[in-house]
């Protein structure tokens, strides 16, 4: 199989003679560096169509290696090492190894469709990017990440009720996550945030006039209103059940 | 005029409560007619699909499918970026997919729910207003002016991408860019606002993962403030409520966590337009606003 990722070549395999004279011409260092071969044997062929079985993956085998999605992507803005076009070529490959290296950055897909929108093969790799990290989830490499957890809070909430609440979102998210909420809200910026949603810095500096000028009154209520009695959708029951069936027969065959 | 359904999906009615208080207020000033969605659910925001995508098609389908069986509409308004694109999302996997439309149907009939049959369409709040009103028909309702306050207009992803599922932009003259939006330029800059030059008019905020991967929202987020900031402008616009939170939530963050002070004021477009109109700021909710916009828009004038 040949190889001619940069990230694949193992440094062990890179050969630089210190001293070589080539029929009489000095070609010492840089020039002479030989790479050799490495054979990659314990690939899966069949892991294309793994990936391709998963929500999002579907299209990972139409890839021609073009590289608009690596050079449209946000994440690879941030980080050099997100890489959507490499990732797809492994999987197409059949290379798991490779995938498993990056585990703990393939979940940071923002989807933000930038790839999938310029995408000339319809790969809708945002897609192939979820379907990657469910199955590095899937097969124990990873933990359940954040971001699985939050989609799980929230869409248990919509079979539950049809309709999420945003505060009850939050705080389940930060509950099962370990994040110690209360501790966010006195020292972290949670607190501050909240504070200025109610403008209460006016209040601690005297200008009392300005803070009732800016007193929210109907969304607090509103939202406190939510937060007691769950927002859900009349009629819901049913849906909600046949969705849940539905869930549970794609999941188990 | 044409009715158009009213979806103002979950975030609107909690943490984006100020976006739909200000756009009720818009629409009823502008003489618009629009009848709030019964009975809808949840469109699956960006976090349904990630467990089954079928789930989230068939959310988004059936508030379709109400509008038209229950009501007699033929188009759903949403404000909302997520909802917006979830619906169109919809619309688009059933016209392709003769499978997915049949599945569809098939959970529709198990729930007793209106079928969705394809003969609804989405809009998204801009669209609807350029529709029945466009620049000319915002700047003859003026009744306050923006005064030449500088906006960044911020679009985010959900309103352009991926550009599949939008089959009406790119459609030359008078349609949306999916590559260059510019209905919110257009409205706001009738409304008398000077629109800056801003690049990243579609760029992510990281609202998928604002609180699951902070760090990275944070990121992204800083890079839209400083960005706007460095344009000149000193508001800017957005039209979804999770890239509006966001900007809120991730300036305070920036600060606090970080240290980076931006002053750049993060408002709704409806709540500018609104002023424009001569509505009140109680009106269209600015005090709810995280982004204490209060002390500029009177400094220019505005309030």
């Amino acid at each position: 199989m040949p190889i001619h990722e940069k990230s694949l070549i193992d440094p062990k395999q890179v050969l630089t003679a210190e001293k070589l004279v080539v029929e009489g011409i000095d070609v010492s260092g840089h020039w002479n560096t030989m790479i050799l071969p490495r054979t990659v044997a314990d690939y899966d062929p069949e892991f294309a169509r793994t990936i391709g079985a998963l929500p999002g993956g579907e299209n990972v085998h139409r890839c021609w290696q073009c590289g608009s999605c690596t050079n449209s992507c946000t994440m690879y803005a941030i980080n050099t090492d997100f890489n959507p076009r490499y990732w797809i070529y492994c999987t197409n490959l059949g290379l798991q190894s490779e995938i498993v290296k990056d585990k703990d950055i393939i979940w940071q897909c923002v989807s933000c469709n930038k790839c999938t929108s310029i995408c000339p093969k319809d790969v809708r790799p945002e897609g192939v990017m979820k379907a990657l990290a469910h199955w590095l989830e899937m097969e124990g490499h990873t933990p359940k990440s954040n971001s699985s957890v939050f989609d799980e809070e929230f869409t248990r909430q919509c079979i539950e009720r049809g309709r999420i609440e945003d505060t009850e979102v939050m705080f389940n998210f930060f509950r099962k996550t370990g994040v110690d909420i209360v501790e966010l809200v006195k020292k972290g910026w949670l607190g501050i945030f909240m504070a200025r949603m109610g403008n209460l810095g006016l209040l601690r500096e005297g200008r009392i006039g300005k803070f009732l000028a800016r007193l929210p009154i109907v969304g607090p209520l509103k939202m406190g209103w939510m937060m007691l009695f769950k927002p859900r959708t009349r009629g819901w029951a049913k849906t909600g059940a046949v969705l849940q069936a539905y869930l549970k027969e794609q999941k188990h065959g | 005029m044409a009715k158009v359904a009213y979806y103002p999906g979950c975030a609107l009615e909690g943490s984006g409560g100020p976006y739909d208080r200000s756009t009720r207020a818009l629409v009823d000033e502008l003489g618009l007619e629009m009848h709030d969605l019964n009975d809808w659910n949840c469109c699956g925001a960006m976090e349904v699909k990630n467990v089954h995508p079928m789930l989230q098609t068939y959310m988004s389908a059936r508030n379709l499918a109400i509008a038209s069986e229950k009501m007699g509409f033929d188009t759903v308004m949403a404000p909302c970026n997520g909802c917006y694109h979830n619906l169109k999302k919809a619309e688009y996997e059933c016209a392709t997919s003769a499978e997915t439309m049949q599945t569809v149907q098939d959970l529709a009939h198990k729930a007793d729910d209106p079928v969705y049959k394809g003969d609804v369409r989405t809009v998204h709040l801009l669209e609807w207003l350029m529709e029945e009103l466009g620049p000319e028909g915002i700047k003859a309702r003026l009744k306050n002016s923006l005064r030449g306050v500088k906006i960044a207009n911020y679009y985010g992803c959900m309103y352009t991408r991926p550009r599949q599922i939008f089959p009406e932009k790119d459609q030359g003259p008078g349609s949306e860019s999916s590559y260059k939006p510019h209905f919110m330029d257009d409205l706001l800059a009738a409304a008398g606002a000077v629109n800056v030059d801003y690049p990243l008019k579609t760029a992510c905020c990281g609202g998928a993962h604002t609180l699951s991967d902070s760090d990275t929202s944070t990121q992204l987020v800083l890079n839209l403030l400083q960005a706007a900031e460095d344009c000149g402008a000193e508001v800017i616009a957005t039209e979804c409520p999770t890239c509006h939170s966001g900007l809120e939530m991730h300036q305070v963050r920036a600060e606090t966590k970080f240290g980076i002070k931006t002053k750049v004021k993060v408002l709704y477009f409806t709540q500018l337009l609104g002023l424009a109109l001569g509505l009140s700021a109680r009106k269209v909710a600015i005090h709810e606003n995280v982004s204490d916009s209060l002390d500029l828009l009177a400094e220019k004038g505005i309030i």
